[in-house]
Order: structure tokens, then C-alpha cells, then sequence
């Protein structure tokens, strides 16, 4: 135990800090997806050490087999996995800077804010896969629902967006080709 | 009888004498560390055999000899594989991006090895009773896509590029049904622990055993299941990413020696693995057929199953055509995720329907109905005449 927290621990939140400083770091964009999904493997290590085993593999799961996926098609795809062409700084660098700042001040205030008066360690309900299912289906059911539709229109919209445009004539190409 | 318990609880048993051997502090890590010791040997063991197994029954199948120059009948083959693995010389492209070119069956394997974890390979025998184990097995499979698409991308190769990509999207495409068929286990069983999937299924009805695949959803969701896992594998007949004849070897094109090597491993264990899933899941696990058969040690039925399975991968893999990649998305999206989705609906009806036979007849009506019916819509606008040959003058 260093400074109150686990070896196990702060190793867990380096890897994850040096995979996103690596994302946001490297010039290849390639290795900033590779990177990202290690930041992702860091956070479902950190859901592990807390016992929540279910959000642990779903992390796994959705980030780093679809979201990560996701990610590097979209890179392949728009032609952004060549040579950096472009310098990694913009000239307004300050003013990123101070937001990002203002954005770190605003997240720890908010979470010292939420620490219990007691550091009493509760005995925390155990997050089975079958506490979590009972209460997907009877206090977050609208929360669920209202998901999967969103995962409905999302699906959809992209089926619609790739689909191919509807052939006008086949009269005028035919004759084209008979030419 | 109780020769015959030990018998089932050996490797336990050793287990637990050679862990009694370390101070009691050390002891977990210790029983652990056997446990992984076991896998690591066990699995690749049955690699090296199943390669030699597969390309002679190919090759039989094939009206040929497989390999019989290494050894009587060329059982020694994989040892002649693996010491030319290990001594090609190791090619990376100019190039090429040399860390994640290094990486990539690193990823592979790491990820495949860590999906045996959960799995009760006999009574007592798993390495890691997780509460979410199916859970746990599925997001390291979905981890393995990655190592694929790094192999592809990194060796700046135009073909192993379009391998990767067809890779992928295959691999995410069956990705879906594979779960979807195996979320009726869970809502039968009423747990996400493979090991007690196992249990629920190790009843007996006179002679016959309780195992899922003798029910009508259980059946359709073995058939289903297989037939992604042979998709996620990219095991023919799905294997597009890495046709020989198309794309030189795919993905994995630019690599040679010990890398290949492993690559090839990871394929393999991850055939393992997953078949050795559909048996918890479907099979019964490591329980027996018949109920007179149960002083045959659980460990056995496992490997005996898996040794099944592994034939019947091969059998296919020589007997059907391979399939074009939008034969391969339509079958995904079309076909096989209608028919997860009613088989969830059939295994709900099941399972509020109560004993009876009118739960079997309604369920086998609707697998069947369903199928038939999606099959005929399907294939409406495929214009499939009668076979003409053309013969070689």
C-alpha cells in the first residue's frame, strides 16, 4: 500500500494513463487505436479490482471487441491511417490547455465532493449477474428500453446510409453496353 | 467405486500433494500455477496431434496419403513442423510496422489461452469458477479480432489488408448469433457460471442424460452455435480471410517461421476452446452419455467430446465448398440471426410451458416452421437449376 492505495492498483491506473497519454501522444493514428484499447483494458482491469465482474467483461466485450473495432474501420476506411501529414500541435495549444485544466478542477471537485463523511469500508451488495438482471428488468426497464431503441435507430440509420443508391434506368445501360 | 472416484479426481488430487509440498501462505498461487501448467501443456499437446489427424484425414478424404514420411504413418510430422518453425529465418518487411507486427500473434494467443480459463474440463477441474464465465469467455473472444486485424494491417500489404478486413467483418458479423445462441443456456440454466451449467445438465432420466442439445432449442442452438464458431474461427467452410487460392494466406501473409507457427496455434486453440465451450454448453460437459457409463472419468468424456468435435471440424473442412464473402454476411445477418432470436422465444415458451409433451411439439413447430420458411424466402431469388458439368476434352 502506497499513499493508501493498492500496488495492484496503481499499477492498473498507470497502464491506463500511459495508454491514453499514448492516444493522444502518437503520430501514427493506427497506434493511437491500439493504444485507446489498452486504456480500455486498463479500465476493465480497474471494474475488476472493484468486484464488479459484470461491468469488468462488458467493458471487454463492447469496448475493446466492438467500440475498438469500430474505431480502426472508421480510420481505414476515411483514409487516415497514411503518413501524418499534418504537425500533432495546432497554435492554439493555450487555450486547449487551460480548458482541459478547468475540465480536471471541475471532475476532482466533483468527486471529493461525493466521498461519504464515514471512510467506514460498508459492506458493498454484491453485484451478481442476477441482482444486476432483476434490476434491469423492474427499476431501469424504461432506461433499457429506451436504449435498445436507440441501438434500433442507430442500426437502421446505418443500413440506410450505406446502402447502395437504387439503379434509375436499366434501359439507358443497356443500350450503352449493346454499343 | 472409489478407484473410480479417484480415478475422476487425479489430477486433483495431484494437485492439491504437490501444492501440500509449499508453505500454506504460497499454496493458492501454487495450485493455480499447476492448473495453468496443465493448460498450457495440454491444449498444445493436442494441437500437434490434431494437425497431423487433420492432414491425413483431409488427405483421405481427399482419396490421398496425408503426411507418412516422419515416424510410422507420419505421427511424428508435427515434431518435423515445429523444428522447422522454430529455424526459418524470421522475415519482417521493410516496411512494415514493427511493433504491432511483433504483437499480433502475441495478442493472439495471449487472448485464446486465456478463453480455457473457464473452462470445467471434469468434475472440480476448472481453473477459474467465475460468476460470469460465459461472460468472460466471450470477451476474450471478442478480443482476438483485434490481433487480426493488427497482423493485417501492419505488414503494408495490400492483400493482407483485404484479408483482415473480410476477417473482421466475418468474425463481427457471427459474433451475434454466437451469443444470441448461447443467451437460451443462461435463461434456462439461470446462471452465467460454466460450471454450473455443467451441473444443471448432469441429471439423468432412466438412461438418457439431461444435456440441452436433446431439447428442440437446445438442438437449434447447438446448430446455431457451431455454425458461428466455425465462423469465428475462420475455419472452412468460412474460411475467405485466408483462402489459399484468393489471397495468398490473408492475414498472415508477411509472416514466416516461429510467428506463423504461432499464429497457426492460435487458430487452432481457439477451435479448441470454442468447441470445448459448445460442450459445457450443449454437450453436458464432462458428463456422461448414458447413465450405467458414469465410473469413466469426467476428464475422459471431455476429451473424448472435443476429440468428436475436432473430427467433425476436419470432416467438414474437406467436404464443403467455401463460401463467397456475401454468402457469408447474408447467411450471418439474414438467416442465422432470425433464427437466434425465435430460438429465444421457443426456449422462453419452454420454459413457462411446464412438463409435458405439448412444450416439444409446439417447440419443434416453430424450429421447424421458421427454418423452412426463412430458408424458402431466402432463396427465392437465387436461380439455382439443375447442376451442368463441364467436362475436359
Amino acid at each position: 500500500m502506497i499513499g493508501g492505495l493498492s500496488i495492484v492498483f496503481l499499477m492498473t491506473a498507470l497502464l491506463t494513463v500511459a495508454g491514453t497519454l499514448a492516444a493522444a501522444l502518437l503520430r501514427n493514428l493506427v497506434h493511437c487505436a491500439l493504444s485507446l484499447t489498452v486504456t480500455f483494458a486498463g479500465l476493465a482491469l480497474l471494474y475488476l479490482q472493484l468486484d464488479a465482474q459484470f461491468a469488468g467483461f462488458a467493458q471487454i466485450l463492447v469496448y475493446i471487441g466492438a467500440v475498438a473495432i469500430l474505431v480502426v474501420f472508421a480510420i481505414l476506411l476515411t483514409r487516415g491511417a497514411g503518413i501524418p501529414e499534418y504537425r500533432s500541435y495546432g497554435s492554439n495549444w493555450f487555450a486547449g490547455l487551460a480548458i482541459a485544466a478547468a475540465v480536471f478542477a471541475l471532475l476532482t471537485w466533483a468527486v471529493m465532493k461525493s466521498f461519504p463523511a464515514t471512510a467506514a469500508v460498508a459492506s458493498s451488495p454484491a453485484a451478481t449477474v442476477q441482482s444486476i438482471g432483476a434490476a434491469l428488468m423492474s427499476t431501469y426497464v424504461l432506461p433499457l428500453e429506451i436504449v435498445a431503441i436507440l441501438l434500433t435507430v442507430a442500426l437502421i440509420g446505418a443500413v440506410i446510409v450505406a446502402m447502395p443508391e437504387a439503379k434509375v434506368s436499366n434501359s439507358l445501360t443497356e443500350k450503352a453496353g449493346e454499343r | 467405486m472409489s478407484f473410480f472416484s479417484d480415478l475422476d479426481q487425479v489430477f486433483v488430487l495431484l494437485q492439491h500433494w504437490i501444492a501440500g509440498l509449499f508453505p500454506v501462505w504460497l499454496q493458492p498461487v501454487v495450485a493455480t500455477i499447476l492448473g495453468v501448467i496443465a493448460i498450457v501443456a495440454a491444449f498444445p499437446g493436442i494441437f500437434a496431434v490434431t494437425t497431423v489427424l487433420e492432414r491425413k484425414g483431409l488427405g483421405r478424404i481427399q482419396n490421398r496419403l496425408g503426411p507418412n514420411r516422419v515416424g510410422p504413418l507420419g505421427i511424428l510430422q508435427p515434431v518435423a513442423d515445429g523444428i522447422k518453425s522454430l529455424t526459418k529465418e524470421d522475415i519482417v518487411p521493410l516496411s512494415a510496422d514493427a511493433v504491432v507486427h511483433f504483437l499480433a500473434p502475441v495478442v493472439l494467443v495471449v487472448a485464446v489461452f486465456l478463453g480455457f480459463a473457464v473452462l470445467p474440463i471434469g468434475r472440480n477441474m476448472v481453473l477459474a469458477d467465475l460468476d460470469g464465465g460465459l461472460l468472460f469467455f466471450f470477451a476474450i473472444g471478442a478480443s482476438t479480432e483485434l490481433s487480426i486485424f493488427m497482423a493485417g494491417w501492419s505488414s503494408r500489404n495490400k492483400y493482407s489488408l483485404l484479408g483482415a478486413m473480410r476477417a473482421v467483418a466475418q468474425m463481427i458479423s457471427y459474433e451475434v448469433p454466437l451469443l444470441l445462441s448461447s443467451v437460451v443456456v443462461v435463461m434456462i440454466t439461470g446462471s452465467l457460471s460454466t460450471v454450473k451449467i455443467v451441473e444443471a445438465q448432469g441429471g439423468f432420466t432412466g438412461v438418457l442424460p439431461h444435456w440441452y442439445v436433446f431439447t428442440p432449442w437446445g438442438f437449434a442452438g447447438f446448430a446455431l452455435f457451431t455454425v458461428a464458431a466455425l465462423a469465428e474461427t475462420n475455419r472452412s467452410p468460412f474460411d475467405l480471410p485466408e483462402g489459399e487460392s484468393e489471397l495468398v494466406a490473408g492475414y498472415f501473409t508477411e509472416y514466416s517461421g516461429f510467428k506463423f507457427a504461432l499464429f497457426f496455434l492460435g487458430e487452432y486453440l481457439g477451435m479448441f476452446s470454442i468447441a470445448g465451450f459448445a460442450i459445457t454448453l450443449f454437450l453436458g460437459g464432462w458428463g456422461a452419455p448414458f447413465s450405467f457409463l458414469g465410473f469413466v472419468p469426467s476428464w475422459a468424456w471431455f476429451f473424448l467430446k472435443l476429440l468428436g468435435a475436432i473430427a467433425f471440424f476436419i470432416w467438414l473442412r474437406g467436404t464443403l465448398p467455401r463460401l463467397r464473402q456475401d454468402q457469408l454476411m447474408n447467411f450471418a445477418w439474414k438467416f442465422m440471426l432470425p433464427m437466434a432470436l425465435l430460438n429465444l422465444l421457443v426456449a422462453g415458451a419452454w420454459r413457462f410451458m411446464g412438463e409435458g409433451w405439448l412444450r416439444w411439439v409446439i417447440a419443434i413447430v416453430i424450429l421447424i416452421g421458421a427454418y423452412v420458411l426463412l430458408g424458402r424466402t431466402l432463396m427465392r431469388k437465387q436461380k439455382l437449376g439443375a447442376r451442368s458439368y463441364r467436362y475436359a476434352d
